[in-house]
């Protein structure tokens, strides 16, 4: 077997959360991260779905301190590491330093794909706090492949340890991605990442076109537990990866066990694709908008599709929960 | 009728538009524009409309101090501080629309002249403007616990010290809704969106009551007046749809389109920044004019 040339960060405790309405409990947090620990994950992510200070009305009160969950995780932690989100604008410094004293050891300081220019501060301190650092550039769709370059040097030049191609909307395609993960291999030093979404059934297909292209951080979910229809399904990724001749140094078995067993039963619902999520992948929309975008159909008598597609018209960019009420109301008031 | 001078420190943004708000006021002269770079826009433009230009910064600013008697501080919060010390030790009047927070908050319709007393004013930031005239015309009909906005703003109109300040943007932003607001608890998010053409600034408030009995009307009525006082300084401030209400929370969801003086309509978040310095500014005046005459 080839050696293993790259890390899997298990994001089920903090992509998840937008599947959980932002209600993990301390008992499904620790079960977890046992599991995710005993299976040999490197890494996995605790947070709001939104990140660090992520609790609010616009994205969903956490029913938990997050603190309190990364503390827990932490606590569970033989081998494995525990990160934490932080999307400037919503999460701030004084929250990613109380996130380490609970015990996270690595920061992903997020940003929309033109704008990391607002995380050098965030960055600057992930370093200073001895984290390992990454910049992640969320709905990566949304712009051509030189400016993901230019960005991911960006954050390069803050510090940044592993930048990110995060298809939030789970929209790209395998070429979209070799295109990409191959222009930053080229450009930057720093170590690659891939963050999928399913919600077009491409999600493995487009990890498997990461790692091919060189990228040596990727992203999964047990049971695909994420916003949207979820992530590119940690315990399948592990399989497939075996199966191509990389060493992923995850226990299969473990890994399976910990999906099936630790996860599947507190899931609200099977992480299908269902025609809204098919719509955020067909047209770009950021994939946490998914269950906001029920209440508002529901509550202002509008088709979810409607919605969606319009906010992708609008190129609604991560974070701008609040206008899908805005717009559900403004569709309700034309019929 | 006389008029006091006006400085302003920072030749970016948000001082390029300020000079063409502070040009309409009828209490305030336009004196003089302080960059750190000749080649900017700003101190361009200036030069050309005939004003005093400094390109050294604040040395070259106390070295003129006669030029001017209200200041206008528009850098960055971690520039603010130096300057402030420099000339309220000088005897100026600053108005600091950075979020550093020496001074106390001014918001327009809700405190107006509340600071006049004060050497320095701060002026919250963009999405403070936009959304705290609104948590203040919950809380001054019902109690309100908690109140948190969302300020989307197109990446084009958020210059360099937006930026690098983004934290002290929530944090500034969420005590004003507090003390300025009247929440007791207060939360602030802010989103760069850079799609084209760009945005119009657009703010969510979401406020929850603290209790469940209270007069959903009488909420209305209070926002919709609000809304018509900030109209008066910014005529594109407009409420998105109606406010909506859920058990003991409200959303209420706004649109501020700018006068395109420097910037074009779609950067409100700008103009409403620069639009309640200059009421303050012109405000101030009028009142230091009356006491010295």
């Amino acid at each position: 077997m080839e050696k293993k040339s790259f890390e899997i960060l298990d994001v089920t405790l903090r992509d998840g959360s937008h599947a959980m309405s932002h209600a993990f409990t301390p008992e499904q947090v620790r079960d977890t991260a046992r599991a995710l620990d005993a299976a040999g994950v490197r890494y996995f992510e605790v947070s709001h779905g939104d990140g660090l200070g992520g609790s609010s009305l616009q994205y969903g009160l956490s029913a938990h301190d997050e603190l309190e969950l990364i503390e827990i995780a932490a606590d569970e932690c033989k081998q494995a590491e525990v990160s934490v989100l932080l999307i400037p604008g919503i999460g701030v410094k004084g929250n990613l330093q109380n996130a380490v004293k609970a015990g996270a050891k690595m920061v992903r300081v997020a940003t929309h794909v033109t704008e990391a220019d607002v995380a050098a501060q965030h960055i600057a301190l992930g370093r200073e706090l001895g984290l390992k650092t990454v910049g992640f550039l969320m709905m990566s769709h949304m712009a051509p492949t030189a400016k993901i370059v230019e960005q991911a040097k960006l954050f390069e030049s803050y510090g940044a340890e592993v930048v990110y191609v995060t298809d939030s909307a789970g929209y790209m395609l395998p070429q979209d991605v070799t295109e990409r993960i191959s222009a930053l291999k080229q450009s930057i030093g720093c170590d690659i990442g891939f963050h999928g979404h399913n919600n077009l059934s491409m999600a493995m297909a487009n990890t498997v076109a990461a790692v091919e292209a060189g990228a040596t951080f990727i992203d999964g979910s047990l049971r695909a537990l994420g916003a949207g229809s979820g992530n590119t399904q940690t315990e399948v990724m592990v399989a497939v990866l075996e199966r191509l001749g990389y060493e992923t140094g995850i226990d299969l078995y473990k890994i399976m066990d910990a999906a099936n067993d630790v996860v599947t039963p507190y899931m609200p619902r099977p992480q299908e694709i269902t025609g809204s999520s098919l719509v955020m992948g067909y047209s770009g929309v950021y994939s946490s908008f998914l269950l906001h975008t029920q209440v508002a159909a529901k509550r202002f008598g509008v088709d979810e599709r409607d919605i969606l597609l319009e906010l992708g018209r609008m190129k609604a960019v991560g974070g701008q929960e609040d206008l899908i009420y805005d717009v559900a109301q403004g569709i309700a008031v034309r019929n | 009728m006389s008029k006091l001078k006006v400085g302003i420190i920072g030749s970016g943004n948000i001082g390029t538009d300020l000079m063409y708000k502070i040009e309409r006021c009828d209490s305030l002269d336009m004196s003089v524009m302080v960059g750190i770079d000749a080649d900017s826009e700003g101190l361009k433009r200036a030069k050309a409309a005939g004003y005093t230009v400094i390109s050294n910064g604040i040395d070259g600013l106390m070295e003129q101090l006669d030029a001017v008697d209200i200041v206008f501080d528009a850098t960055s919060a971690y520039a603010h501080k130096a300057h402030s010390d420099l000339l309220t030790a000088a005897g100026k009047r600053v108005i600091d629309l950075t979020p550093a927070a020496i001074g106390p908050f001014t918001v327009p319709p809700v405190n107006l002249k509340a600071n006049f007393d004060s050497p320095n004013v701060n002026m919250v930031t963009c999405g403070g403007q936009a959304t705290i005239p609104i948590v203040h015309a919950i809380s001054r009909v019902a109690p309100v616990e908690y109140a948190e906005i969302v300020a989307t703003v197109s990446s084009k109109s958020a210059g360099p010290g937006t930026r690098a300040n983004i934290d002290e943007f929530t944090h500034t932003t969420a005590r004003a809704i507090e003390k300025v607001g009247g929440a007791e608890k207060g939360k602030a998010i802010i989103i760069l969106n850079p799609a084209e053409p760009p945005v119009i600034m657009r703010d969510t408030v979401n406020a929850l009551i603290k209790t469940p009995h209270y007069d959903e009307a009488e909420i209305v009525d209070s926002i919709n007046r609000m809304v018509a006082e900030v109209q008066e300084y910014v005529p594109g401030y407009r409420l998105r749809g109606t406010p909506q209400f859920d058990g003991q929370r409200v959303s209420v969801f706004l649109e501020v389109e700018g006068a395109g003086d420097f910037f074009p309509a779609y950067s409100g978040n700008l103009d409403i920044m620069t639009a309640a310095a200059a009421r303050v500014a012109n405000e101030m005046a009028k009142e230091l004019l009356t006491a010295n005459a």
